[in-house]
């Protein structure tokens, strides 16, 4: 199972929500995609689209002191 | 992954801020999981000319393109995208564009003029009505 990286770091919306949802077309079920990203709306409503299509949030990660977060799906 | 449900746009106004509000929420709802259509017509359908989708007026002080300016320069800072890529990035999750007939006889605007790339349908008001009415989410803008 193959595991895919996007860093959205510094993006701001929608463009989050937009790569992930690239990443979800391009890996297979199974799949994990690890998402980094800095835009704050995004660390809840990444979680909200993959409840939507079915997909499970394995972690959800605060890193540098909460500037940045990290988001671990199944696809 | 569930699909099905959907979001249909009227974009009737060309303004770049409510271009940018007719694309994002486009891409919003690709991205969720959902298909998307966006409507361009009226002054909202100039915006698909050759080299015309980030050239719109701002909706509210415009004030002859300072305000616009003005705008952009913090769009620009705050890192956001530019309608070029929210338009690629809407028709790569396979977001679908309908571009009005009518507007363009009325405008004299000929296919040729348009990115008719981005076009996935050419039609009038019943092209609409048949998209919106299975959808669950439909915005004038």
């Amino acid at each position: 199972m193959a595991e895919m990286e996007i860093d959205v770091r510094g993006q701001t919306c929608p463009v989050p929500l937009v790569e992930c949802r690239k990443a979800f077309k391009k890996a297979s079920p199974g799949d994990i995609v690890i998402v980094k990203g800095t835009h704050p709306a995004s660390k809840k409503e990444i979680p909200m689209a993959c409840k939507a299509m079915g997909l499970e949030v394995l972690e959800i990660e605060d890193k540098e002191g909460g500037k940045e977060w990290e988001i671990k799906i199944r696809r | 992954m569930e699909m099905g449900e959907k979001t249909v746009i009227v974009l009737h106004s060309g303004d770049m801020d409510k271009v940018y509000s007719a694309l994002i929420i486009g891409n919003g709802a690709l991205a969720m999981g959902m298909e998307a259509s966006i409507y361009f017509t009226f002054w909202g359908l100039m915006r698909l000319k050759k080299g015309e989708l980030e050239k719109g007026p701002l909706s509210k002080m415009n004030m002859l393109g300072l305000g616009r300016w003005m705008v952009k320069k913090r769009m620009d800072k705050a890192n956001v995208a530019s309608l070029e890529r929210l338009m690629s990035d809407f028709k790569e999750l396979g977001g679908k564009i309908i571009a009005c007939e009518m507007t363009m006889e009325i405008m004299g605007i000929k296919k040729e003029e348009l990115r008719t790339e981005w076009v996935d349908e050419w039609g009038a008001v019943g092209t609409y009505i048949q998209e919106a009415r299975d959808a669950n989410v439909t915005l004038f803008i």
